[in-house]
């Protein structure tokens, strides 16, 4: 195989491709411009920090069943710990995209990272809704037939029951996961591509500009 | 790149400033420890609330009359389920959104026949009894015009029933099985055998509680008991849970439109408010694209406040 063959496969073509988009250097930098300095950018992190504490902690509830926490106080408490980690990473979540707003952060062609965001951050309500729909005690009752209504009244309640608590958990630990895992990865890598949006330019009003 | 007019809230001009080192894998790793430590914190100190689940024998036994006069909405027909519409059944056109009528249009794919569902079907699963066979022998037997004056009559009386020792006085007059139907139907609920029945009628393998809870709710005492722990649909419902926990506090706007009217009020208040949500949601994704509402950040001028020390440091003379 010559060399022209070799650079004609898929694999070269891709792997060009992704190293022209996210060099190494910019997805893994060791510099950033001066202005990202301001706590409201820890609450990014914070948020990612705190979607792997709720993704462990989920796991170790998945190890011994969704019975477990019920009648363990060992379960309980690991059930403590997804709680808490997921009242962390909303909080932190929502301060993040207020942040991004107040930065109009979608500016310089980032509006898709915008969008990623959005979309993550409704997933991500969806994924701690359902973990209350299938929590199997009280809560789980009633939230769940208080739901039904407005999901019923919308026909989605025709496909997606949130009365059938085993529909629900699948969603809760497999799908909605999956779901919020990539878009996040999607919206980090967007924003290693993109770069951290500039502050706005106060002095002059026409310049060269990236659009 | 390109050169044009310049659009504030569009463009960004390219960074010509200055850089400072940024370790981002350490910060990440700082993160995940200052969070791990806090979430323990707060494990530690707060707990987690686990208030157990409700079962129809527990309803039945706490409250038994609540449970009759359930059970007796089933069977004439008139509880929430079963007048509910789709996805149920087609007893309602259900929720409108204006002339949309989508719930209707998707149609009945969780059929649910209270009748049969809640009352003849778990009770034809009892071992044999007496009384309780010829009751469901008669009921099955009858024309539609017998059941209606049967339960025409159980039904004026239903003001005077009450329950004592597990036994629902007085035995109405007229109404053919439908005494024996109720007395056998809060026995089997008080003695645990319809939770059973209810929430096996997949097989033996069963995670659909779509039957027990619909049950359930159409009595009063889950309603009840919700508001005692302040989750009822006026008290901010379903984004708090039991305990004095911070629940799904990022609900809070959804919940919050059930506060007002017209949601608050409207028949067809559950699709007004996920209607309205939809909107607002679409508008979040979409307000890169939204003129007047992208220059709420410059307009504003937070970002001054977020980037004061690149300000400061511009404008330093």
């Amino acid at each position: 195989m010559s060399y022209s063959d070799l650079e004609r496969q898929w694999t070269a073509r891709v792997r060009r491709r992704l190293v022209r988009l996210l060099p190494p250097e910019r997805l893994l930098p060791d510099t950033q411009p001066t202005y990202v300095s301001s706590w409201i950018y820890v609450f990014g992190v914070t948020t990612m920090a705190a979607l792997t504490v709720v993704i462990v902690s989920g796991c170790l509830l998945a190890l011994r069943g969704p019975q477990w926490w019920h009648g363990s106080s060992v379960g309980l408490f690991v059930n403590s710990l997804h709680l808490w980690s997921v009242e962390i990473f909303f909080f932190s979540m929502v301060v993040h995209l207020w942040g991004k707003f107040f930065m109009a952060a979608w500016r310089g062609g980032r509006a898709l990272t915008w969008m990623t965001g959005v979309v993550t951050f409704l997933t991500s309500i969806a994924a701690a809704f359902t973990g209350y729909l299938c929590q199997s005690n009280f809560d789980s009752q009633w939230i769940s037939t208080q739901a039904k209504d407005g999901i019923d009244a919308t026909g989605a309640g025709a496909y997606w029951n949130v009365l059938n608590m085993g529909q629900m958990l699948m969603w809760h630990i497999v799908l909605l996961p999956i779901a919020a895992v990539l878009l996040t990865a999607l919206h980090v890598l967007l924003v290693r591509v993109k770069g951290v949006v500039p502050p706005f330019e106060e002095k002059s009003e026409t310049s060269e500009v990236t659009a | 790149m390109s050169r044009s007019k310049h659009r504030p809230d569009v463009d960004v001009a390219p960074w010509k400033g200055g850089y400072s080192p940024y370790d981002i894998l350490k910060e990440g790793t700082i993160a995940l420890l200052v969070v791990a430590i806090l979430t323990l914190v707060l494990a530690i100190v707060f707990g987690s609330p686990d208030e157990p689940a409700i079962t129809v024998k527990s309803w039945s036994n706490a409250a038994p009359l609540d449970f009759t006069q359930d059970a007796f909405s089933q069977l004439n027909q008139t509880s929430e389920t079963a007048t509910y519409g789709a996805p149920y059944n087609h007893a309602s056109v259900g929720q409108q959104l204006g002339p949309l009528s989508l719930a209707k249009w998707v149609g009945v794919t969780i059929p649910v026949n209270t009748v049969k569902d809640f009352v003849i079907d778990p009770l034809r699963a009892l071992p044999p009894q007496p009384g309780l066979t010829a009751a469901l022998r008669a009921w099955s037997s009858s024309s539609s015009s017998t059941r209606a004056t049967w339960l025409k009559a159980y039904g004026a009386a239903s003001g005077r029933l009450h329950v004592r020792g597990g036994t629902i006085e007085p035995v109405v007059a007229g109404a053919g099985p439908v005494p024996v139907l109720m007395q056998s139907l809060l026995t089997m609920a008080r003695s645990g055998a319809l939770d059973q029945a209810l929430g096996n009628e997949n097989g033996f393998y069963d995670t659909d509680y779509t039957l027990p809870l619909l049950f359930l709710e159409d009595g009063n005492y889950l309603g009840t008991q919700a508001t005692a722990q302040h989750l009822g649909g006026d008290q901010w419902g379903m984004m708090n849970e039991t305990g004095n926990y911070p629940g799904q506090a990022w609900l809070w706007l959804y919940t919050f439109w059930y506060q007002i009217p017209p949601f608050n009020s409207s028949g067809n208040g559950d699709v007004l408010v996920w209607a309205l949500m939809m909107l607002l949601s679409v508008v979040l994704l979409l307000v890169p694209f939204i003129p007047g509402l992208r220059s709420i950040p410059r307009r504003t001028r937070v970002y001054r406040l977020i980037w004061r020390e690149h300000y400061r440091a511009v404008e330093r003379p």
